[in-house]
């Protein structure tokens, strides 16, 4: 037994190096696609200190638009842009009619809010374009198809997906946007601010309402290259929802207000899930990354309740 | 004013309830009610509204072509259960007083539900081709029917099939079968059989559960396929769990003719998942293939082209579509059954059940129906509420499914017997089970 824990997986890692490689990759997508589900959260959270329940589904709300205007014969950019147009109405729409109205109100409300907001946009999404699943238009968006595999010694093979190359890329690409937009622009700033203090930035002037609106279709931006990216690995249907509660784990780990603890929280979580799943999982009948998750992040609480990139409170009294 | 106001509005409120109490009644004395537990939504809607469509349409065809069954209507309601057991135990509970005849859970863990209440409602489940496999011993389950298989048949097919394959059963001895499996009580339903003949034939069971949560996230399972390199895939899949595979198993490159899935697993929108490197993956089927049959035409001319349907007409005829006309098939050949036993045009539950058990949809019968070579000519008998009938297996060639053997026999020499010693380990376990009292209608 002490053999299958402490040394097996390590010679197994050492006799197939392809296959720790590849591991190793999908674990890496893995992260990364966790990390662009955790952003969307992140972006919320920091602005209005609101969980929002209803990143989820806006993850196959966006998905779904795309995928059925297109559908609907709108050429595949022109569909991707009127997309971003959707979420930016919903943005608006959920800044005038849930946030607006709740200005002040306990935390708990709000994540109330959220998750009538959640329901909401089933029903919605299910009105408009049915509860069948549809396949994401990754070619016509020019997104690549098909991988590549490098050999690896006599028998050894590393797979590499291009919509996951994709994937990372995008992330990257994002996130480092996310970042100049945050850092170096006025609303950027304004944002910061909000997330500090709602009444201190109030009283020089910002206007919590512009920055609720603009951190929601902020938000609708990640779902919707979320959706993507996820849909074209699976297919675009309203199971997704599920797969967007696999950035709790990461938010633990991360923190919730922390842009990089999203993206390094991701990763962890993803490499881990994978190794763990593949190297030790078998001990007790596989199937143990759905809670793997959470154990890595409880274990990283123990030395850092706030998270690894959150920020620190301390209250006195 | 406010006061009269009220009244007035509680005196037509009252008068409207007593009114449609009134006509509720009526209904039931001159339709025969039939609930469709469905789901239309949800994780799981992927494979639920082809289903529920084909189920929908077919009863809706009898209706506009015939005036019903022995001249009396059918009335379908729908209740939207979204494959959760607690919805469709509140779906069932809410119709079950409107004269319901048989229940389709279409879940397993809702059949499991159902179970004990069938008896004591009497109300019959049809649990088409899924459910409890021992629920299939009618001594012991009297109101229950699985007919034309139990899943334990089903994988006593496909371990005979791939034995066919390997030149014989004999030659599976040292092989490894992977069986990727929807962790509820459908994906774990048929381990214990083929635990069973992984001993009696000597091949390896190497298993990979997908949560529930994991549907659309297999990348692990897939990987440790890749490791493990089983030598043969067996997938027990629904909802979106059945693309995701699909499109794992053509990236990790197993080869797509080694993989097969059980009959939930054979959808359309399935296989198209998986692209051109979906090819020559295979499914088990009991149900047609494809829509050239005149019933299929006669729902197109009385139902999906009079408005009727919600069906798109370019899904009739798809695997799970056809699967949904096939259930409604022997919901109807019960109804006809029941009619002629009882010489009652409208009928009880229990008269449901007796028809049920006295079912015998023979090739002249499907030819009538305008199914011939719809699904093999199936019979249920008091003992045997399953069958046990041969199922065939289908190919994907990238457009379209194709049916690629002949029909195979389960294993009911193996099956069999192990149903029996389940049916009794069921009952033990859920004492006081009551005894059988049901008269044979055979």
């Amino acid at each position: 037994m002490l053999y299958d824990i402490f040394i097996d997986p390590f010679v197994q890692m050492y006799e197939m190096p392809d296959f720790f490689l590849q591991v190793l990759w999908e674990g890496f997508v893995a992260g990364i696609l966790y990390a662009l589900i955790a952003l969307g959260f992140v972006l919320i959270f920091k602005a209005s200190g609101v969980f929002n329940f209803a990143q989820g589904i806006m993850v196959v709300f966006a998905g779904l638009t795309l995928v059925g205007l297109h559908e609907n014969g709108v050429p595949a950019y022109l569909a991707l842009i009127l997309t971003i147009g959707v979420m930016g109405v919903l943005a608006y729409g959920v800044e005038r009619v849930v946030m607006r109205p709740l200005v002040n109100q306990p935390d708990i409300i709000l994540l109330m809010a959220t998750i009538g907001l959640t329901y909401f946009l089933i029903g919605f999404g299910e009105f408009v374009f049915g509860g069948e699943p549809k396949q994401m238009i990754t070619e016509e968006l020019g997104l690549p198809t098909g991988s590549t595999a490098f050999e690896f010694g006599e028998r050894g093979l590393v797979i590499l997906q291009h919509i996951d190359i994709a994937a990372a890329v995008i992330a990257v690409i994002m996130v480092a946007a996310l970042g100049i937009f945050f850092n170096k622009t006025r609303i950027g700033r304004a944002l910061r601010a909000v997330a500090d203090d709602h009444q201190a930035a109030l009283s020089v002037g910002i206007s919590l309402n512009q920055i609720w609106a603009i951190v929601w279709f902020a938000a609708g931006l990640v779902a919707l290259a979320t959706g993507i990216m996820w849909g074209a690995r699976s297919d675009v249907s309203f199971a997704l929802e599920i797969v967007a509660f696999k950035a709790l784990p990461v938010l633990i780990l991360g923190g919730f207000t922390s842009i990089p603890g999203a993206i390094v929280g991701g990763l962890i979580i993803g490499f881990g899930e994978k190794i763990g799943e593949l190297y030790w999982g078998g001990l007790v009948g596989g199937g143990i990354e759905s809670w793997l998750a959470y154990i890595i992040a409880l274990i990283f609480l123990l030395f850092r309740p706030q998270g690894l990139f959150g920020e620190r409170i301390i209250e006195r009294v | 004013m406010k006061n009269i106001k009220q009244l007035a509005l509680g005196t037509a409120v009252a008068i409207g309830v007593g009114l449609s109490g009134a006509m509720t009644t009526v209904a039931q004395a001159e339709e025969n009610y039939v609930p469709l537990l469905t789901y239309r939504t949800g994780p799981f809607a992927a494979s639920g509204i082809h289903i529920a469509n084909g189920m929908h349409d077919y009863l809706k065809m009898l209706n506009e072509r015939d005036g019903g069954i022995g001249g009396v209507k059918l009335v379908t309601e729908e209740c939207e259960t979204g494959y959760n057991a607690q919805k469709g135990v509140e779906c069932y509970e809410a119709t079950k007083g409107k004269g319901a005849l048989v229940y389709n859970p279409y879940s397993t863990g809702i059949t499991l539900q159902l179970i004990p209440k069938a008896g004591v409602d009497k109300i019959p489940v049809l649990s088409m081709g899924y459910g409890l496999s021992a629920a299939a011993v009618g001594s012991t389950f009297p109101w229950v029917f699985n007919v034309p298989d139990t899943y334990w048949d089903g994988a006593s097919v496909v371990i005979k099939y791939i034995g066919e394959q390997e030149g014989g059963l004999e030659n599976l001895k040292g092989k490894k079968i992977g069986y990727i499996f929807l962790d509820a009580g459908y994906g774990r339903e048929p381990i214990p059989l083929l635990e069973q003949l992984a001993e009696k034939y000597g091949y390896e069971l190497l298993q990979y559960p997908v949560g529930i949560k994991e549907m659309q996230n297999q990348s692990s399972q897939w990987l440790n396929v890749r490791r493990d390199r089983p030598d043969y895939m067996v997938m027990w899949g629904w909802g979106a769990m059945n693309p995701t595979a699909i499109k794992e198993a053509v990236k990790i490159r197993f080869p797509m003719d080694k993989f097969i899935g059980v009959w939930w697993s054979a959808g359309d929108d399935d296989a198209a998942a998986g692209g051109e490197g979906a090819k020559g993956y295979k499914a088990m089927n009991f149900s047609g293939v494809g829509r050239d049959f005149p019933a299929l035409d006669d729902i197109q001319k009385y139902v999906v082209d009079a408005g009727l349907s919600s069906t798109d007409a370019e899904t009739m005829g798809g695997t799970l579509y056809n699967r949904g006309v096939l259930n409604s098939v022997i919901i109807a050949e019960g109804i006809r059954t029941a009619q002629e036993l009882t010489g009652k045009k409208v009928i009880t539950g229990e008269d449901m059940r007796m028809g049920l058990e006295a079912l015998d949809l023979t090739e002249e019968r499907l030819k009538e129906l305008g199914l011939s070579g719809f699904a093999h000519p199936m019979k249920v008998t008091c003992e045997d509420h399953a069958g046990s009938h041969p199922v065939f297996i289908q190919e994907w060639d990238g457009k379209e499914w194709r049916q690629a053997s002949g029909w195979i026999e389960p294993m009911t020499d193996i099956v069999r017997p192990l149903l029996e010693k389940a049916a009794a380990e069921y009952a033990e376990k859920n004492a006081p089970w009551p005894a059988r009292t049901e008269p044979c209608p055979n």
